[in-house]
């Protein structure tokens, strides 16, 4: 029952959430929609909704047992959850295309910030060079946000610079620039973490006393990476 | 108007029920892990369920009030003293200036949650007082109070007493916490079907230990591999408190409060939301029995804990009012 034509499943998630998935894929048609319907559901939320989480081709709504269950006491507080968001689905929904942004982000792929680079480069085999050209040669998709706040995921880059995660965690600083698979993402505070570090950009992802909009970038966003130099990164 | 902090404990911070309506930007709920005792520490100091509280492990911070204040611990028995006189476990206390309260022993579960009557004078950060310990934001100053710090509550607490000495008062939070089974009620996973035959046995007949590698974020268990029939990717999608992963080296994961919002591990089964309270008292070492349960049990058992909070918040705030108005 769905007015745009995508097939989904919706599965619990435990006992207090639910997910609409839309097939365990990477793919921007279907993360539009994702993002359409997590605005469709924050614009109309149901009682006892808590909040709803869109990721790639996903999204999670949290909800209260008790107020779902007193609003309807005849079915599951599960069974009534999934009515609502299905009612939502057989509504038809536009994606807004004015609603991502194209950012500019300045990155530093010296050595100094880029730990993995020359690594990257060698497994690749191709130049340093070559990476960064390919890293700052096309617009990437915030698909979603997740793992840290204000961590973006993106995608996807070129074949040739894609590359798996490390086995072990290590610590990455704040603004580290990293790929992960085909993914690409800026650490907005320094924490473990397993992508592949090429470079760091000095901005600002995650402002913790702009409580209205902490995040720089959200989900529908497209972001064209350019480099700087490290004189440029020092001084920026 | 403050408690100063004479001796830090391994981790306090501050918390409340949690930040909700922002994980679209990354930013998870955190919030105390046992949401339970958390919200019997309220009641019994008379505070609304969702008030800033702090929350201990063990060993715990000393305090010294600057202020009489009407006070209650939940959750873990750490074996409280005010002024090196023990006090019970659950129950109000009034504590007077300069009153020490300090804990001695772990007599079981492993975080206490600590409400002082009016709540702690700090601002919320993104709608909620909960530390956000990786974002340095949140509860006091983002972190784990320090020696020597002066934690601001919000009121003094204004009762005068015959002789100022701390009263314990004659009621107790019954929470039947001793008596209750350990068992684990778990739903199954979106990807519990990826695990083999071999590994759904063991999962379901082993018991599990919490290991050294938990904490706030999640507990680590130590257990059989269990393997995947396909290593078809997760592509990265919502968690949840009490999530269970299935890690690539075939261990398992209990995702707690400070987890992250998304997650690409398999799913193999979530902690049913009224087990999140047992779940948060265990510590490394502590046996856990898994036991699958439906959906409708789930839900049966949460309301049962929410309407057994409302009834005791019913009788407690009409025993605080009796003892107050009748003094």
């Amino acid at each position: 029952m769905n007015s745009t034509g995508f097939t989904y499943r919706i599965y619990p998630l435990g006992d207090a959430a639910l997910t609409v998935d839309f097939g365990n894929k990477i793919n921007e048609t279907i993360n539009r929609e994702v993002i359409a319907r997590f605005n469709q559901l924050r614009k109309e939320p149901f009682p006892g909704m808590i909040e709803a989480l869109p990721a790639y081709s996903s999204y999670t709504v949290y909800y209260d047992i008790l107020t779902v269950k007193l609003s309807d006491p005849s079915i599951s507080a599960f069974e009534s959850v999934k009515k609502q968001v299905e009612k939502r689905l057989a509504l038809a929904v536009t994606y807004d295309e004015s609603s991502g942004r194209l950012m500019r982000i300045p990155v530093c792929y010296e050595h100094e910030y880029a730990p993995d680079i020359h690594y990257l480069a060698a497994e690749k085999n191709i130049q340093v060079e070559e990476v960064i050209r390919l890293h700052t040669s096309k617009n990437y998709k915030v698909y979603m946000l997740g793992f840290l706040p204000g961590f973006s995921y993106m995608g996807e880059v070129d074949d040739r610079i894609a590359m798996p995660r490390k086995p072990q965690p290590q610590a990455v600083a704040a603004g580290g620039v990293g790929i992960a698979g085909k993914q690409t993402g800026i650490y907005p505070l320094a924490s473990p973490g397993g992508w592949q570090i090429i470079g760091q950009t000095p901005l600002k992802l995650f402002t913790v006393n702009n409580e209205e909009d902490p995040a720089m970038l959200r989900a529908g966003d497209s972001v064209q990476f350019f480099s700087i130099s490290k004189n440029e990164f020092e001084n920026y | 108007m403050s408690l100063k902090i004479i001796k830090a404990g391994i981790q306090d911070t501050v918390q409340d029920k949690g930040r909700y309506g922002f994980q679209q930007l990354g930013i998870n709920p955190s919030g105390a892990m046992d949401k339970y005792a958390m919200q019997v520490a309220n009641i019994l100091a008379g505070n609304d369920r969702g008030e800033a509280v702090i929350e201990m492990h063990f060993p715990a911070a000393v305090f010294m009030f600057s202020c009489p204040a009407l006070i209650a611990m939940a959750g873990a028995d750490f074996s409280a003293s005010i002024n090196g006189e023990p006090i019970p476990h659950l129950h109000p206390v009034v504590v007077y200036k300069n009153d020490v309260l300090h804990f001695h022993k772990p007599q079981y579960g492993a975080r206490t949650y600590l409400a002082i009557h009016g709540g702690l004078g700090i601002k919320k950060w993104m709608n909620s007082y909960s530390t956000h310990l990786k974002a340095a934001a949140g509860g006091y100053l983002g972190r784990n109070f320090q020696k020597e710090e002066e934690i601001p509550l919000r009121q003094s607490f204004s009762f005068k007493p015959g002789k100022g000495n701390f009263i314990v008062l004659p009621w107790r939070a019954d929470t039947n916490w001793t008596n209750e089974s350990k068992e684990i009620f778990l739903l199954p996973g979106n990807e519990w079907d990826r695990l083999s035959t071999e590994s759904k046995e063991n999962f379901m007949m082993t018991s599990f230990v919490v290991t050294r590698q938990s904490d706030r974020m999640g507990y680590r268990l130590s257990n059989i591999p269990l393997r995947c029939l396909t290593n078809e990717e997760v592509v990265s999608s919502g968690v949840s408190f009490g999530t269970i992963q299935l890690l690539p080296d075939g261990g398992l994961i209990i995702l707690m409060a400070d987890h992250q919002t998304t997650g690409g591990y398999p799913r193999v089964a979530h902690v049913i939301s009224a087990h999140h309270s047992r779940l948060a008292q265990l510590k490394a070492g502590d046996r856990i029995e898994f036991r699958f349960t439906s959906q409708a049990i789930a839900e049966e058992l949460w309301i049962k804990q929410q309407q057994h909070l409302l009834q005791l918040q019913n009788a407690c705030t009409f025993r605080l009012q009796e003892y107050f108005h009748g003094h």
